[in-house]
């Protein structure tokens, strides 16, 4: 285990290296001349040597990369090209609004693809069943911006119930309405994931279901039930745990919109206004910094399978 | 010797299309399909007006005649709309598609089936890569180049021939440990025979549902991006466009943003559906009379003691 550990360790570190220079070459040599992308079409030559002093492209590409990553170890991302803001600092307060509303959405979408999941393929070819995956399905194929206008059309306009868009100046000073303002983004990201997810849980228990051991144990006495939640769903749940690393790169594409939409100052909505401004070292330090959440979070989970999966724990 | 190989070849491709039709999921995805495809079609030529003629006077004209499913804030027709928009989501379907599909099996492929060290950093460099979302992909190359559809279909295509092979990749892996690939090798198939006689068939049926289902993520990656504004240059008809056209409007006019919405969803409900479908018409194991433990409806209730 701790020469997985030490193995998945390195890989994680190689992941961040790799997306790191694929983000700064994608960013920083693929543009062209950046500091004239920058300057505009109107610049002077001296307000594009000027913009190349001031963000050190005239040093040689390795030094630039290592600038950035020695910047990155000391918690410094960078700053804004446009406002001169640290990216850092900006991020750290966006993620107040993301991260509740991310670890929101995946609790909700767990909260009902699991056990619907599982039901609609034990109960498949009967009604309930059969209703059951036809709405995850038609869930799922939902896009989710505009599954939250739907939300929005539902709530605020047909019920009147809480605000339409915005989080609450006071941020979570005022927890009660930061929470409200969060549970529709987080409703529309979890219903749409969860539907996901739920199709997913389906077909693994399906899966479950055609295997010997099911089969076994319903030969030794069990009832097809028992057997499946005996023995089927431990294995379904191993399933589920290695998809979780996917849902949560879904669930941050989701709230990259989803911000949008419901007009909340989020990590999401500053990378889609970094990206429309082309704050390029910003772009840059945000990216890094989702990519770098999804690896870690990829690595948490492989650890995580290989703890409770006895047969992974073998096969070494 | 090789005429009865082929017969039964044809009527393996045959009795699984069959069975595709069969399912209901299957006829629905297929249909579905056929009519964006047809809609995407007809409306180079022909849409009830023409989709980007305004026409205040008409401007939030509820659905009814002549304007099927009413018309948005400047007095285009939606249903025009919508025909012509679906000329952007085939586009980016079958764009995004064939990049996946070239991505994904030639990533697969070598991360399966080559020497160890090169087949372990693919499957490392694609583990990585899997950290970028699609979205995270068009974002990251439309801060540089700008928003466009190219830009779409490009990281759509990346990003899920890089799914694909991930999904792909297990499944070649787990094949080539069966005891019929072992047997083929044994009878004396060379790697590649082996290759195209029993990993591909066995890893098909994984890789045809992953790229339906990419190409239904690409339909939504189109709609939210053109939506956030890098995708579909304003002057193109596109569903995700008029999304966030019509979305300033919501609370005022509900139902105008119904359609476009439902035209997605039916896109890819159709793709996932027939992903589904050929899932399961091409994965005995998954077909409905094979599970063990549950009867299939209508099957005989006395079965005979002796089974001739």
């Amino acid at each position: 285990m701790t020469r997985y550990t030490l193995t998945r360790l390195a890989l994680l570190l190689l992941g961040l290296l790799v997306s790191s220079v694929l983000i700064f070459l994608t960013l920083r040599v693929l543009p062209g001349d950046i500091a004239q992308l920058i300057a505009g079409t109107n610049s002077t030559p001296e307000q594009v040597e000027a913009i190349r002093e001031r963000l050190g492209l005239n040093q040689p590409l390795p030094v630039q990369y290592l600038d950035w990553i020695a910047g990155v170890f000391r918690g410094d991302l960078g700053s804004s090209l446009l406002t001169g803001s640290s990216v850092t600092s900006e991020l750290a307060e966006k993620a107040q609004v993301t991260v509740p509303l991310g670890i929101m959405s995946l609790t909700i979408a767990l909260l009902f693809s699991l056990p619907f999941g599982v039901i609609s393929a034990m109960r498949r070819g009967h009604g309930g069943g059969t209703a059951l995956s036809v709405g995850a399905q038609a869930l799922a194929a939902v896009p989710v911006v505009w599954a939250g206008m739907m939300l929005v059309v539902v709530f605020a306009v047909w019920l009147g119930w809480l605000p339409a868009q915005g989080f609450p100046r006071a941020g979570w000073n005022d927890p009660a309405a930061a929470f409200r303002s969060l549970l529709r983004p987080a409703l529309t990201i979890g219903i749409v994931e969860g539907a996901m997810l739920m199709r997913f849980v389906r077909s693994a228990t399906m899966q479950a279901v055609g295997q010997d051991y099911v089969r076994t144990a319903a030969a030794k006495g069990l009832t097809r039930n028992a057997a499946l939640i005996r023995h089927g769903l431990p294995n379904v749940g191993l399933s589920v745990v290695t998809v979780l690393g996917l849902q949560v790169a879904g669930i941050i594409v989701g709230a990259v919109v989803i911000e949008q939409l419901f007009s909340l100052p989020g990590i999401g909505r500053m990378l889609v206004d970094d990206v429309s401004a082309r704050d390029l070292p910003k772009v840059q330090g945000e990216l890094l910094v989702l990519t770098g959440f999804v690896l870690v979070i990829g690595f948490v989970v492989d650890l995580v399978h290989r703890i409770i999966d006895p047969r992974q724990r073998e096969a070494t | 010797m090789s005429t009865p190989v082929v017969h039964s070849d044809r009527r393996s491709h045959w009795g699984w299309l069959q069975r595709l039709w069969s399912l209901s999921t299957g006829r629905f995805g297929l249909i579905v399909v056929l009519v964006v495809a047809l809609t995407a079609l007809i409306s180079r030529f022909w849409t009830p007006f023409e989709p980007r003629q305004v026409d205040l006077a008409t401007r939030w004209a509820l659905p009814g005649w002549p304007h099927l499913l009413g018309t948005d804030g400047t007095g285009r027709d939606i249903l025009s709309l919508l025909m012509a928009g679906s000329r952007t989501t085939v586009l980016v379907a079958v764009g995004a598609g064939v990049i996946a599909t070239i991505i994904g099996v030639a990533l697969a492929a070598l991360g399966a089936l080559t020497a160890r060290w090169l087949r372990e950093s693919v499957a490392v460099f694609v583990d990585i890569l899997i950290a970028f979302p699609v979205l995270i992909i068009a974002m990251m190359i439309s801060s540089v180049w700008g928003g466009s559809l190219a830009v779409v279909i490009w990281s759509v295509g990346i990003g899920f021939g890089v799914n694909i092979a991930r999904v792909t990749r297990p499944e070649l892996r787990r094949v080539l440990h069966s005891d019929f690939v072992l047997a083929g090798r044994a009878s004396g198939l060379s790697p590649l025979q082996n290759l195209a006689r029993h990993l591909l068939p066995n890893v098909a049926p994984v890789f045809i549902v992953q790229l339906s289902w990419g190409m239904a993520v690409a339909v939504l990656a189109e709609a939210g991006l053109s939506y956030l504004g890098f995708g579909a240059p304003v002057t193109e008809p596109s569903w995700g466009l008029l999304l966030a056209e019509l979305q300033q409007y919501i609370t005022v006019y509900p139902l105008s943003v119904l359609w476009p919405g439902l035209a997605i969803t039916f896109t890819v409900l159709g793709l996932n559906l027939l992903g589904d479908a050929m899932r399961e018409a091409t994965d005995p194991t998954l077909s409905r009379g094979r599970d063990p433990l549950h009867r299939p409806r209508g099957a005989i209730r006395h079965v005979p003691e002796v089974v001739a």
